[in-house]
């Protein structure tokens, strides 16, 4: 037996780590749902990209004209059928060519329309060797970080990494209470504090893929950013699961059927669920229980994950939510330490 | 029913060998509930020791105050020569523990587990040769979930010696095991008692305590009833025969047990739901003469049926009841 094998708290982490890996369950709400749920939000939010506007030509040289432009798609055709393709929408604006020079047919009511007669126009007199008066450029702006999937990322991940620390540690405590199996341990000379320590360990190693898996796929499928400092988002992501594993801790230390850890887990994370501005911002709530949302632990969380993500703000000027999550965090570690039960 | 601590003296070693347990006045109530109600006990090393009693004696709670896993209200716990309140480290390093209904994780497997209690030790066996020792080597990758109640129950006490303990409590190992796991339980319970291990359990099977004990404690209502040898606690009937009979038609025909108190050999009776029961000393002359009596007050027999006493006729003896009745 080598001396890693030997080591109790070696042996506790790693008996965690595989109850959990082995919960197909626990995989799929951990890893997979705060991705499902980002798609869905992000195909729901979306920005559309502008409009490329399809219209028609009666040559192929005016087709080829049109087609200069990346805002228009061009396909030539005869004048009957374009006539009917304008009236069934499937193009907004037919260019005809005439001995005398170039007719638009277009709905001049519809905006569209009125915007293809002038990126039609523009390009059919550049191609034909207008020369502009003014040199012109464009500068494009997206701007990233002002969108909803920006927003609501950063709740997302705070209400995961309070979801997976508060079951995690709840469900697998009072399991072991009702199953007698931490009054065996506590039989054997297993030091106590390693029991508790295994599942902050186990919950921090987890935590590096659970994050690196939800936030990767954040900046690959939607490119949300990162301005602040990585090394700071993922401290704020270690004192979050931190502070949430501290208030599992709590809600079970006293439970004995997971009936009772299930109704006080619920009751715990139903208020921050509405009011810690995951889906919105949480300053739409009066200003009288503007107090109460504040100190909550997940406000506070996700107020600095979206401090840092989209505002690439340092610890520094996160000093309020991260002192209020490490006092959540020692609060509730001192609480469930002296009222646990063992057995 | 004398006081359990004449009992207790008379065990004592003049030799003067450390008791591996020894309990004095000890007291535990849950509310109002009185589970243990001043027990006195001594365990020589290398005994086997059975705690037999119905359910809700105090079996569980006396074995817990043991186990350092229960305070007692009053009274003193010695094991090892050491006391809980100042050597709990080094008892937890020194004693094994089987509780009664411990589930392990449905998801771990047998070696799995063993390696994670083996490493809650400074010292022990080697999970192989525990794996061994509890007969598992053909689970040793298996999930526990996959297991049966006696693999389970074997599993549970290979975690009880992966420490290598000098004394081991067994808290009710075969309850709810089919006969044949028990009986397999029953031959490592032997293998350990070989070893020299000092071993308390409990049980409310009589054939348990019989077929494991060095010594028994018969435990009722929180108290040491009695205790002994199997040999002695069952010669303390003064019968070592038991012979039941029923009569046709119960309900109607009365039984007069004057005349069969008066045969010789006849010790006692007592009547059980219509099921007489009597200690017997001289089977051979005793049973024609109750035949005899019982042709004589008119009656036909339905039922006749005589073994030899057992631990639970000295129950029945002792407080009226049988150990099942609860």
């Amino acid at each position: 037996m080598n001396r890693w094998e030997s080591s109790s708290l070696f042996q506790l982490t790693s008996m965690r780590f595989r109850l959990f890996l082995r919960e197909p369950e626990a995989i799929f709400w951990t890893f997979l749902f705060p991705i499902l749920l980002a798609i869905g939000l992000g195909i729901a939010f979306r920005n559309r990209p502008a409009d490329v506007l399809q219209v028609g030509a009666t040559t192929a040289q005016l087709t080829q004209a049109l087609s200069g432009d990346k805002g228009l798609t061009a396909a030539t055709m005869e004048e009957a059928a374009g006539t009917r393709a304008l009236a069934t929408g499937n193009i907004l604006l037919l260019a005809i060519q005439r001995p005398e020079g170039v007719e638009y047919k277009f709905d001049d009511s519809n905006p569209d329309a009125r915007t293809a007669r002038l990126l039609a126009d523009r390009a059919i007199q550049t191609a034909a060797g207008r020369q502009e008066a003014v040199r012109a450029d464009d500068l494009l702006v997206h701007e990233k970080g002002a969108r909803y999937i920006d927003f609501v990322v950063p709740g997302l991940l705070g209400m995961n990494l309070m979801g997976s620390a508060m079951w995690g540690l709840g469900f697998s405590i009072v399991d072991a209470r009702q199953k007698k199996l931490l009054k065996r341990m506590v039989a054997s000379p297993m030091p106590r504090w390693q029991f508790l320590a295994s599942f902050l360990l186990s919950r921090l190693m987890l935590l590096i893929i659970e994050v690196a898996v939800f936030l990767g796929f954040s900046r690959l499928a939607f490119g949300v950013p990162f301005r602040g400092a990585l090394w700071e988002l993922a401290l704020l992501c270690v004192l979050t699961s931190l502070a949430f594993s501290a208030i599992g801790l709590l809600v079970s230390s006293r439970a004995r059927t997971m009936e009772a850890v299930s109704g006080l887990m619920n009751l715990v994370m139903l208020p921050m669920w509405i009011l810690s501005g995951i889906f919105f911002s949480a300053t739409r709530f009066p200003a009288a229980i503007q107090p109460l949302v504040r100190t909550l632990p997940l406000t506070a969380a996700i107020d600095a994950l979206r401090g840092n993500m989209l505002q690439g703000m340092s610890l520094g000027q996160l000093a309020a939510p991260v002192a209020i999550l490490m006092a959540w965090a020692a609060a509730a570690f001192a609480v469930s330490l002296r009222i646990f039960r063992w057995r | 029913m004398t006081d359990s601590r004449n009992a207790a003296t008379l065990t004592l070693d003049p030799g003067g060998n450390a008791p591996s347990l020894l309990l004095r006045g000890l007291r535990k109530t849950f509310g109002d509930v009185v589970a243990v109600d001043g027990m006195d006990l001594e365990v020589k090393p290398g005994e086997c020791f059975g705690l037999l009693g119905p359910n809700g004696a105090g079996k569980t709670t006396t074995i817990e105050i043991c186990e350092g896993l229960t305070e007692a209200d009053a009274g003193s716990v010695e094991l090892l020569g050491l006391d809980w309140r100042t050597d709990a480290g080094e008892l937890r390093q020194r004693i094994g523990v089987q509780l009664q209904e411990t589930q392990f994780p449905d998801k771990l497997t047998v070696e799995e587990t063993l390696r994670l209690f083996r490493s809650f030790y400074r010292k022990g066996i080697p999970v192989d040769e525990s794996i061994q020792r509890a007969q598992l080597e053909e689970k040793r990758g298996a999930r526990i979930g996959t297991l049966s109640g006696g693999q389970k129950q074997r599993l549970a006490m290979a975690c009880a010696l992966v420490g290598d303990p000098e004394l081991l409590f067994l808290d009710e190992p075969t309850t709810g095991l089919d006969p044949q796991a028990r009986r397999h339980l029953w031959d490592l319970v032997d293998q350990l008692k070989q070893s020299g291990r000092t071993i308390i359990l409990t049980t409310h099977y009589m054939e348990e305590a019989e077929r494991l004990s060095d010594r028994v404690a018969i435990m009722d209502h929180g108290r040491v009833i009695a205790q002994g040898t199997t040999q002695q606690l069952i010669a303390s009937l003064g019968a070592e025969h038991v012979v039941e009979f029923a009569v046709a038609e119960r309900e109607t025909n009365e039984v007069n047990v004057l005349p069969l108190l008066a045969i010789p050999g006849v010790q006692s009776s007592r009547v059980d739901a219509g099921l007489h029961q009597l200690s017997v000393v001289e089977l051979h002359t005793a049973v024609p003469a109750i035949f005899a009596a019982l042709d004589g007050q008119g009656l036909v027999l339905s039922e006749f049926r005589t073994h030899s006493a057992t631990l639970e006729d000295v129950f029945v003896h002792l407080t009226g009841r049988t150990l099942r009745d609860e």
